[in-house]
């Protein structure tokens, strides 16, 4: 069977879900083998063996993580080199993202970003890729060198299949002129408690509506687990980092429920969250576009209908 | 300084978009279209850095006939010239075909500084400038919130899931700078009249010594296979909070539908 190569995404070996995803999809095309960059592989193996990695490789020269993303391109295409995967898989996120497009030019390869769903076709893996704000669904092949993918999160739903790969050290030569843009300074955000936005189950989004005050949103939040997410009008308003923003210029979600408070539902907005199983919206506007898309709707002040909602929800809780 | 704005002419995200029947490629010649939101942002990077020094501003595009509207549009805004890449044989182009046609006319335009959006608003693959780094061997620093030109060195804030990064390469290099950089300008009636006598050249791919067979729909790397417009959503609930039962109501949907 055919070598299926997966980047492993992770924070300090502390292996994310897309990659679980991620490992999930490669079976279906071939044998998944996983390329682990960076330290505390050791960490990681038990996460990569339980989704079905037939092998790691693992990549620990720490140039790799010093620059931008040029020598982790570089140090792909040597692997692929000598693996050569019948297809390749990265995390859609704007590293994995800028990956794929140097490996793309590399191994001059067509590459399908943003792909929601990866299935074995006959001449190889057929994607569907969710466009014009989730207006269109579209699919589509590679057809031209080793078909290079970015999944989006919640692509596949993570299934176990027990191994125990063995871990290869892989040496790169990375090159200088890879090593020309660097990271000189990195502030870490803090840790919020709250699910990962672009993998939780359920998001709550707050808008201008809410007037600054997200208080209402995070409690809301925190009474169903959820993740917090803004809108642009929100974040440039300064009220919530961009990190949060859903929408086109933000992150694109796919969660069970998307929940809009004081969001008028723009295009824009639309575009980052149309694909969500349910939505509901809270907005004192009943001609707000965002109704269309609801799958339930109050009509109201959200100041109002958040805080008694919450309440009730931490009743029946407890 | 040469700096060269890489701008895309799309499909107006606000009017009807869609794919042409006959081979599934975005519809860009039937619909009205504009001047990537997105790369406004980096004709607004391109002019700061050329205020705050010293440079000339072209704006280079690839796209059909009307994508001249986009090259018009960042000249009002006050870049210097244009250049637009237009050939029967473009059509149909991707990412890897298009980013080969950017890097050779910015091979010829000689550019020390090329400033790209963070993506496109039709494809928003977010992925040419990495791949146009990629062919002209150049650094890129990529999705800039804030940038600063020293000399040389060109320093970006980059906001990312986990961390702010500040970036840092040297001259040539490629920038692109996200929604977060700074508020792209509007053109003033000064600028629209003085955008109509600045020069604008037109290059084919012989003037990039491209063959045809390397861009255009019948080189693709990838080929879309199906089209499929999102069924409408079925219409759903909507109460009004007059009485005070909205958070009531609201419950009992979250419930029933196991959100609970
Ligand atoms: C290139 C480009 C990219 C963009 N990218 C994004 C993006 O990624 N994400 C994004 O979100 N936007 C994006 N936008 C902006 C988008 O067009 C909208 O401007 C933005 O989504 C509006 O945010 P909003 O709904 O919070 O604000 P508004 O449109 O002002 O809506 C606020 C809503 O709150 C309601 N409201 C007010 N008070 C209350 C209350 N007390 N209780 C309940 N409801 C209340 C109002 O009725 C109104 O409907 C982009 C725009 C452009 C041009
Ligand atoms: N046809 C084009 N002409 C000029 N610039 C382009 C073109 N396509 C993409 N770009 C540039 O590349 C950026 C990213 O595009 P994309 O990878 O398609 O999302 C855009 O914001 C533009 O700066």
């Amino acid at each position: 069977m055919s070598n299926v190569l997966v980047l492993v995404d992770h924070t300090g070996g502390k292996v994310r879900k897309t990659t679980a995803e991620l490992l999930t999809i490669a079976r279906r095309l071939g044998e998944p083998v996983a390329v682990y960059i960076g330290e505390g592989v050791q960490d990681a193996l038990p996460a990569l063996g339980q989704y079905g990695a037939t092998k790691v490789i693992a990549l620990t020269d720490p140039e790799l993580s010093q620059y931008l993303v040029a020598p982790k391109a570089e140090a792909l295409q040597q692997v692929a080199a000598k693996i050569e995967p019948s297809a390749i898989l990265i995390s859609s996120n704007a590293e994995g993202k800028e990956i794929a497009a140097r490996l793309a030019v590399k191994l001059d390869s067509g590459l399908i970003t943003d792909a929601v769903d990866v299935q074995a076709g006959d001449s190889g893996p057929v994607t569907t890729q969710s466009v014009f704000a989730g207006n269109y669904s579209v699919q589509a092949k590679v057809t031209h060198g080793t078909p290079i993918i970015t999944v989006k999160p919640n692509a596949a739903t993570p299934e176990a299949a027990e191994t125990s790969p063995e871990v290869e050290e892989f040496d790169v030569t990375i090159s200088d002129a890879a090593k020309t843009a660097r990271i000189t300074e990195s502030k870490p955000r803090e840790a919020t408690g709250r699910p990962e936005l672009t993998e939780a189950a359920i998001i709550v989004s707050g808008g201008r509506g809410t007037g600054g005050d997200f208080a209402p949103i995070e409690a809301f939040a925190d009474s169903l687990g959820a993740a917090v997410g803004a809108s642009r009008a929100a974040v440039d308003s300064g009220w919530y980092p961009h990190a949060y923003q859903v929408g086109q210029t933000g992150k694109t979600v796919s969660p069970q429920l998307y929940i809009a408070a004081g969001i008028s539902g723009a295009i824009q907005h639309r575009a980052g969250m149309q694909t969500s199983k349910t939505i509901i919206a809270i907005n004192k506007d009943e001609e707000a576009p965002i109704f269309e898309l609801v799958d339930f709707g109050v009509v109201g002040d959200l100041h109002k209908v958040l805080p008694a909602t919450t309440t009730e929800v931490n009743n029946r809780k407890s | 300084m040469k700096i060269v704005v890489c701008a895309k002419f799309v499909p107006d995200a606000t009017a009807d978009r869609r794919f042409r029947s006959e081979d599934n490629t975005v519809d860009r010649a039937g619909v009205d279209g504009l001047l990537s939101e997105l790369d406004e942002y980096a004709v607004e990077t391109a002019l700061t850095v050329k205020e705050a020094g010293e440079g000339e501003v072209t704006i280079l595009t690839v796209g059909p006939e009307q994508a001249a509207d986009a090259i018009k549009k960042g000249l009002q805004m006050g870049a210097d010239a244009g250049v637009h890449v237009n050939d029967e044989g473009i059509h149909g182009s991707d990412a890897v075909a298009t980013s080969l046609i950017l890097a050779k006319a910015l091979g010829k335009l000689e550019a020390d500084l090329v400033v790209f959006g963070m993506a496109s608003t039709d494809g928003s693959m977010g992925v040419v400038p990495a791949m146009v780094s990629e062919r002209l061997g150049l650094p890129a620093v990529t999705l800039g919130s804030s940038v600063t030109v020293e000399g040389t060195t060109v320093r970006i804030r980059r906001d990312g899931d986990t961390a702010s990064d500040t970036v840092e390469g040297t001259l040539p290099l490629v920038l692109s700078v996200s929604d977060q950089s700074g508020e792209p300008r509007y053109p003033s009636f000064k600028g629209i009249m003085a955008a109509k006598k600045k020069p604008v050249e037109t290059w084919s791919l012989a003037d990039l010594e491209i063959s045809p067979d390397q861009v255009g729909a019948a080189s693709a790397f990838t080929e879309v296979t199906e089209v499929t417009a999102r069924p409408p959503r079925s219409a759903g609930t909507i109460v009004t909070d007059e009485d005070g039962s909205g958070a009531a109501q609201l419950v009992e949907f979250l419930s029933t539908n196991k959100f609970l």
